[in-house]
């Protein structure tokens, strides 16, 4: 057993010095009846070579980023992640230290931490940020119990420009809280309709808004955060951190909570996790703040050093009076948007935010021209539109899939009922030979007649 | 050379960059944005080369510890090796590369590592059905306690209360609050364990079910949860194993044949996927197969040998993670289980039994042991022979530190005065234990002879004791303390 160390006599030693016979002794609280009295159902142990093998022939059966062209993102994105960033990762440091209880030896862990709540703090222009939570939809189930608590209102308003696995998450985390949810139609892609207006009113906690949205349209929401503002409600923006360096921050435009799905900051895709959400919040709100929070203080010698603060909001102190039971964050994902947001700065974001714009532009103008194919929205997108193609999208995923491209997303797949359209997105990653080899083939799926 | 502590905005001048991007064509449109949208002034992250930021994140790794470096017995977070082959495994292109919503035929290879996962806890836990979703244990009971409100309604029946034992860790009556109930909190007897007297009288058809950690946070197996879990169902409610000491039962004994009806476990803890200096964790829920039409959405299923996401759940929760959980995580646990193989997870708990023994029995001489029998893969002193001669369970953890080792879980279980609990895994080795067993006792003596010595501790920490107090009372999380213009 290659990662246990005492050998039998060992154990005998230890046994004896125990002051018993046999293991068996020790297992004696454990009533007969109730015993597995049989080997577990699982194989035996193997080689770490043969282990190896096993699990890589299943990596290999999937398609993925690494040997396509990968136009996928509807919350889960495809952006450079780079070598730097793997390699600080991997630091065991890192990756094999405990939530930081005990600060003296955790100044690693905690610094990092403090550097990220900055770093959020001026992705989203808000004054206070915290260590993280699981992901965004998490993150945005927090935002609304939060926004709750403090209004003692409880219905949220939303519409279907907000990712819909995020408010699947927000609407099960919530239920029994007994919030109540209303969302609002958006045909042509945009929450400055006055549909989502409409809903709001004084009993409403919280107006949740995506920023860009969803289906990758940037909106102007301001008019629509100043209506909710008048009648005291919480405005929430679910805001992508990639986008930060070249639109207005939601700290600018009225926001009172932003969440964010920190993924492209320097993560993987991963199939969906582990990701990190992203939470930030006006000052007033800070001591409703869920998750860990790291603070600056000094030691006995005078010395700057890091702590978890606030800590009596937490479970673990409050218990039952804690609103929220969330008792860790994603430490190590935060670490590498950190790591990840050093190394691009200021510059590298908006370089970022513009390339990965502006090959959606252009894919936008090139799909245009092809005929079949049409762009339902209207007005500036960021790097995600949506696309409805002449026939069934799912069967022009798999016709493109063959072609070396993972085409979108059918929106089908996120239980939405249009089988034509699909989200596509495009990161600084893909190349003008891409896109123009991706348009050709939907040219050429066209001609093979779609169903 | 630079300071240690400096930050990383401290090393930033304006002109440099860590990050060149792919260039784009003069020819491509230009972005911009709407009329008002545009970013005016750019958010301050750091402006540095990737050198400074390599040298800055790992001088500051250098101040962690971590279990790679030394022994680490955080009492119930089951601190064991971690395996590098796992970490190598989750990071594979096929794996990390993959998109959350690609077709379950284009992502097989993750369905069916997820699948035999599934099958693989299913058999440690001895249940019917899983959801690898919850993203960390709390987050596990969470979704189990919205099942058994599912449940419930869909019986007809609104109950109000979930009880749990006073040894209770901190998630379980938060995460009752946040699914709907109420908490009722039960005193444990006078052997540690719950008190089934205080339990039949406070059973009604109010109480929706029983939240219980076992073995408990005292590391005592509940002898008795044969009965306890019949004394519940038979009051029509439902009883949940929390299942972050699941590290002593492989092999051994079940959740299910105990009779629970969910469970969580910690895949972080038991099936040694890192801890990444606190998350990211994973909390599979596992139940039997009354609860299984209440599984959140989607349900992994099987069609012939094709893996695939079953949506059409009517009864179904919903959805408690965006997307599938922490499939990094997943795929760490499976590696492991793969290396370990049955055989193996019995010998984790075996070992890890044994040494948890070998401590309490070192130990109880000089620090008092809270129930003095067998434990299971912890053992829990209170520090109150030390309190006598001046110092505090803090003290003795701070001085710890001074020998390279972390301190055990201390102040928890709340019921234990001055509260030391202790869990070694089986990752340790007999010497390791020795060396921890005398500092532990050189510390006692220090307790008697230089209590000022362990209150002044630690002294060869990066930083000493932190003004933790004054953190809370002047308020900085964040390096720039007035907004962007």
């Amino acid at each position: 057993m290659r990662y246990i160390p005492n050998t039998p006599d060992d154990r005998s030693a230890m046994l004896r010095d125990i002051g018993v016979s046999s293991l068996e002794e020790l297992l004696e609280p454990i009533p007969a009846e109730l015993r597995l009295n049989r080997p577990l159902a699982i194989a035996d142990g193997k080689s770490e070579w043969d282990v190896r093998r096993e699990v890589m022939e299943l990596a290999a059966l999937n398609q993925s980023a690494m040997n396509r062209a990968c136009f996928m993102g509807a919350g889960s994105y495809d952006h450079y992640v780079p070598a730097a960033v793997d390699a600080l990762g991997m630091r065991s440091e890192y990756v094999t230290a405990y939530t930081p209880y005990q600060p003296e030896v955790a100044q690693g862990t905690l610094q990092v931490i403090y550097e990220f709540q900055s770093m959020v703090c001026e992705l989203y222009a808000m004054p206070a940020a915290n260590a993280s939570l699981y992901d965004c939809g998490t993150a945005l189930s927090e935002a609304i119990s939060m926004a709750r608590a403090h209004t003692k209102r409880t219905r949220v308003v939303w519409s279907e420009a907000v990712n819909p696995a995020y408010r699947r998450v927000a609407e099960t985390n919530n239920v029994a809280l007994g919030i109540k949810f209303d969302c609002a139609r958006c045909p042509d892609g945009s929450q400055s309709h006055e549909a989502l207006s409409m809903l709001l009113g004084d009993d409403v906690a919280a107006l949740v808004v995506q920023y860009p949205n969803f289906f990758g349209v940037v909106d102007d929401v301001r008019k629509l955060v100043a209506r909710a503002h008048s009648n005291g409600t919480l405005v929430i923006f679910v805001t992508d951190p990639m986008a930060m360096g070249v639109l207005t921050p939601p700290g600018k435009l009225g926001a009172d909570i932003v969440v964010g799905e920190g993924q492209p900051l320097g993560n993987y895709m991963s199939f969906g996790g582990p990701y990190l959400g992203l939470f930030a919040a006006s000052n007033e709100l800070i001591r409703l703040m869920p998750g860990r929070i790291v603070g600056v203080t000094k030691d006995v010698d005078g010395r700057r050093g890091y702590v978890l603060t606030l800590q009596t909001r937490e479970q673990h102190i409050r218990r039952d009076k804690a609103t929220s039971n969330i008792c860790t964050n994603q430490g190590l994902l935060a670490a590498r948007a950190t790591f990840y947001m050093s190394m691009m700065g200021p510059t590298g974001l908006r370089e970022i935010g513009e390339a990965s714009a502006r090959r959606t532009m252009y894919m936008m103008d090139k799909l245009r021209s092809v005929a079949g194919f049409s762009l339902p929205h209207r007005g500036p997108h960021f790097r995600e539109f949506l696309m409805t193609v002449p026939g069934s999208a799912e069967e022009f995923v798999i016709y493109m899939a063959a072609r070396g491209i993972l085409a979108g997303v059918p929106l089908t797949r996120m239980g939405l009922s249009d089988d034509r359209g699909i989200l596509v997105a495009l990161t600084e990653k893909r190349s003008v030979a891409e896109i123009d080899a991706y348009v050709e083939h939907a040219a050429t799926w066209l001609q093979g007649g779609a169903k | 050379m630079q300071s240690e502590t400096q930050l990383i905005f401290e090393q930033s001048k304006s002109g440099r960059t860590g990050l060149q991007v792919p260039a784009t064509p003069e020819n491509l449109p230009r972005y911009t944005p709407p009329a008002g949208l545009a970013r005016e002034s750019a958010p301050r992250l750091p402006e540095v080369s990737e050198n400074i930021v390599v040298r800055h994140y790992t001088n500051l790794s250098t101040r962690n510890h971590h279990i790679d470096r030394d022994f680490y017995p955080l009492g119930s977070c089951t601190m064991k090796y971690n395996p590098k082959i796992n970490d190598e495994m989750s990071a594979l292109p096929g794996f990390a590369g993959l998109n959350p919503w690609q077709s379950p035929r284009s992502a097989q290879g993750a369905l069916q590592l997820m699948w035999e996962l599934s099958q693989s806890l299913i058999e440690v836990t001895g249940m019917d059905a899983i959801t690898l979703q919850p993203a960390a244990g709390a987050q596990g009971e969470f979704t189990a306690l919205l099942m058994f409100r599912a449940y419930h309604l869909k019986n007809g029946n609104v109950r109000k209360r979930i009880v749990i034992p006073d040894s209770a860790h901190g998630t379980n009556p938060a995460s009752i609050v946040l699914s709907g109930y109420g908490v009722t909190q039960l005193p444990s007897d006078e052997n540690g364990l719950m008190d089934i007297e205080a339990l039949k009288r406070t059973l009604d058809e109010d109480v929706a079910g029983l939240m219980i950690t076992n073995p408990n946070t005292l590391g005592l197996f509940e002898t008795k949860i044969a009965k306890i879990i019949d004394l519940v169902h038979d009051a029509g409610g439902l009883v949940y194993m929390d299942g972050a000491n699941l590290n002593a039962l492989l092999g051994i004994a079940r959740p299910g044949d105990m009779g629970f009806d969910a469970c969580h476990m910690n895949l972080h803890k038991t099936f040694s996927t890192p801890h990444g200096g606190g998350g990211p964790g994973s909390g599979p829920v596992a139940i039997k197969d009354k609860l299984s039409k209440f599984l959140p959405l989607p349900v992994l299923a099987k069609k012939g040998d094709q893996a695939l996401w079953d949506w059409d759940r009517p009864d179904s929760i919903g959805s408690v993670h965006t997307f599938y959980g922490n499939f990094g995580m997943l795929v760490r646990a499976l590696t492991y289980i793969k290396s370990l193989g049955g055989n193996g997870l019995r010998a984790i708990s075996d070992n890890a039994i044994i040494n948890a023994n070998y401590l309490r029995k070192k130990l109880s001489p000089n620090y008092l042991i809270h129930m003095d029998r067998p434990c299971m893969h912890e053992a829990v002193f209170s520090g109150n022979n030390q309190k006598a001669k001046g110092v505090r369970t803090t003290d003795i953890a701070k001085r710890l530190l001074d020998f390279g080792i972390h301190p055990p879980t201390v102040y928890f279980p709340l019921i234990v005065p001055e509260c030391l609990m202790i869990e070694p895994t089986e990752s340790e080795s007999k010497e390791t234990l020795d060396e921890f067993i005398d500092v532990m006792l050189r510390i006692d003596r220090e307790a008697g002879e230089t209590p000022e010595l362990l209150k002044n501790a630690p002294y060869t920490t990066p930083v000493r004791r932190l003004d933790e107090a004054g953190a809370a009372r002047n308020l900085n999380i964040r390096f720039f303390s007035d907004d962007q213009s």
